[in-house]
């Protein structure tokens, strides 16, 4: 086996996903089918193989830098799910 | 789609007349094709389209209907991602996309059913129900693009908008019997796309042909700087008499005929590429060793970059929150568990894990390092021949519910469809026979990079001596 309970509470946490004890025990034997067949993949010798994360090379691209038309807060705020003015409204985290 | 722009100038047919059919047909609608209809918005634009004809505009695309996955932004419209999590969320803005389609003057319908955040194979998973196959309705369209791919074979828009991150465009054009291209990585801009799997992820165009699909095609390339990712270069000019096939070189390989490749389908491809081989072509067979790894490298570079892109749904800027929490973590923890269906958690655990302390060498690295190996693979190929040809999926459209439950089963089915993704190549599907229950089959063609030129022109080719893509269902 791969993947314990507690690893899929640990994961589900990390990915703040919250999980009840029917959830952790399907989303384990799931996991677990699929982790153990990505076990293929240590038939191939990767010695010295750069990973490739990205199709084609890539390199930095720089904006134009100069001043551009923006959109304001209003239309920025217009999907928040709670605002009060201009600002995000979140639970209070500093005490 | 062409049908359309000729009707407009050869018939008189006017868009708005023609719109207000669609629109109508849409209203009756079985498949559950469309999450959301923009009547007002489609009028409008059918009568500023209607301006344009009258003025003598030669526009392919002047009043023609489109549809639009609903992970692309239109303005105004909601995108949902068929998500409960984006359930509230309009966007300010077009994809770019939509909006060089607009300038244009095509008629944006609505937009389209697929899996929560394109995750998924069946069309199934989101928060609006399944889309059924207009085929057989008892099936699956595929997915995740499925409510795109059912619109177009079922006449309700000429032509959509899907995306692929793994298969999401070819799998239901193969399933519903339509021409689907997944671009070049960077060809398109992802601009407006929400995001799945930044590496991985193409917008490109669904239609009942080639032709269209290219003319499409043609309308949304090119580079955007709101798009980084996007490419620069220029692109080889496409031909829409299509492609003289004679000496090009097609690579058949062995990897795409093997284990689990259902028969009719494996006898339905073979005749599709015998067709290219009487237009001239060279047939011959190759090899290309990683595919058989492609879909655990793929669950694990696609869940990881899900995992990472997934975490801005936390219920403060955008989408739906949950209500009477507590502090700010019970905030992210409740407007997550209660946002997210099961298979979006379940491709976030996942790429958590595998990402996660102590994993991430033996699951991410190692998976990108066979995803470069892939590429060379591919690289080595295209120095023996021009296109590669093979089946889309390995199966026709299966049963509604016959693979709930089995994740990995499903994950098997993206097996020829991934490495187009994790390469980064242009690949295309379509239609080359029906299966004995009467259900559609698709032959797949991938090329160079860029070389979008070559795939549409040899699909145009294919279907000017085919009848596979007039059939409707």
């Amino acid at each position: 086996m791969k993947i314990t309970d507690s690893q899929v509470l640990h994961v589900a946490a990390l990915a703040r996903l919250k999980l009840d004890p029917e959830e952790v025990k399907r989303f384990r034997a799931e996991l677990n089918s699929v982790l153990e067949y990505m076990d293929l993949l240590s038939e191939v010798d990767t010695d010295g193989i750069e990973p490739l994360h990205h199709p084609f090379p890539a390199g930095n691209v720089f904006r134009h830098e100069g001043a551009e038309p923006c959109r304001g807060a209003r239309e920025a705020l217009e999907n928040a799910p709670h605002r009060e003015g201009d600002l995000f409204v979140v639970p209070k985290v500093i005490e | 789609m062409l049908e359309t722009a000729r009707r407009y100038r050869k018939n008189g047919v006017s868009p708005v007349r023609e719109v207000s059919g669609f629109l109508e047909r849409i209203t009756r609608d079985t498949c559950n094709a469309f999450v959301a209809v923009d009547r007002d918005g489609a009028l409008g634009a059918a009568e500023e389209a209607q301006k344009l004809i009258e003025g003598g505009s030669e526009d392919h695309l002047a009043g023609v209907p489109l549809a639009v996955k609903d992970n692309i932004c239109v303005r105004g419209i909601p995108a949902t991602c068929a998500s409960k999590i984006l359930s509230t969320f309009v966007p300010a803005c077009d994809a770019t996309v939509v909006e060089r389609l607009r300038k244009r003057g095509a008629v944006i319908l609505g937009k389209t059913n697929l899996d929560e955040f394109a995750m998924g194979s069946t069309t199934s998973t989101g928060a609006f129900g399944p889309t059924l196959n207009p085929w057989d309705p008892t099936r699956t369209p595929g997915g995740s693009s499925g409510g795109s791919a059912a619109a177009v074979a079922s006449g309700l828009c000429a032509g959509a908008l899907g995306s692929d991150t793994g298969g999401s465009i070819r799998m239901p054009a193969s399933f519903c019997g339509i021409t689907g291209l997944k671009p070049t990585y960077g060809a398109v801009s992802r601009f407006g796309l929400v995001a799945f799997a930044s590496s991985l992820d193409q917008i490109g165009p669904m239609a009942p042909s080639a032709r269209d699909a290219a003319v499409l095609f043609e309308a949304i390339r090119g580079h955007d700087p709101r798009d980084s990712t996007s490419a620069t270069a220029a692109h080889p000019p496409l031909n829409l008499d299509g492609l003289d096939l004679r000496g090009v070189r097609i690579g058949v390989p062995d990897e795409f005929f093997g284990e689990g490749l259902d028969h009719e389908v494996e006898r339905s491809v073979t005749f599709g590429i015998s067709t290219l081989e009487n237009l001239g072509a060279q047939v011959k067979r190759i090899s290309l060793p990683m595919v058989r790894y492609g879909v655990a490298v793929y669950y694990i570079v696609a869940t990881a970059e899900a995992s990472s892109n997934l975490a801005r749904y936390d219920g403060v800027r955008y989408g739906k929150r949950a209500q009477g929490v507590g502090d700010l973590l019970d905030l992210y923890l409740e407007t997550r568990t209660q946002g997210f269906g099961d298979e979006v958690k379940r491709r976030i655990m996942l790429g958590t894990y595998v990402l996660s302390a102590g994993y991430r060498e033996a699951y991410y690295r190692k998976a990108s390092q066979v995803r470069a190996l892939m590429a060379r693979d591919f690289e080595r190929a295209f120095g023996e021949c021009d296109l590669i040809a093979g089946p889309a999926t390995p199966v026709t459209a299966f049963g509604l519910n016959e693979m709930a439950g089995d994740p990995l089963s499903l994950y098997l089915l993206d097996i020829y469809t991934i490495p187009a993704n994790l390469t980064g190549l242009p690949a295309l599907c379509v239609p080359c026979g029906f299966g004995g229950e009467g259900l559609p089959i698709g032959m797949q063609l991938m090329a160079p990079a860029f070389r979008e030129d070559l795939l549409l022109g040899a699909g145009i080719s294919f279907q000017d001596c085919t009848r596979f893509h007039r059939v409707k269902p």
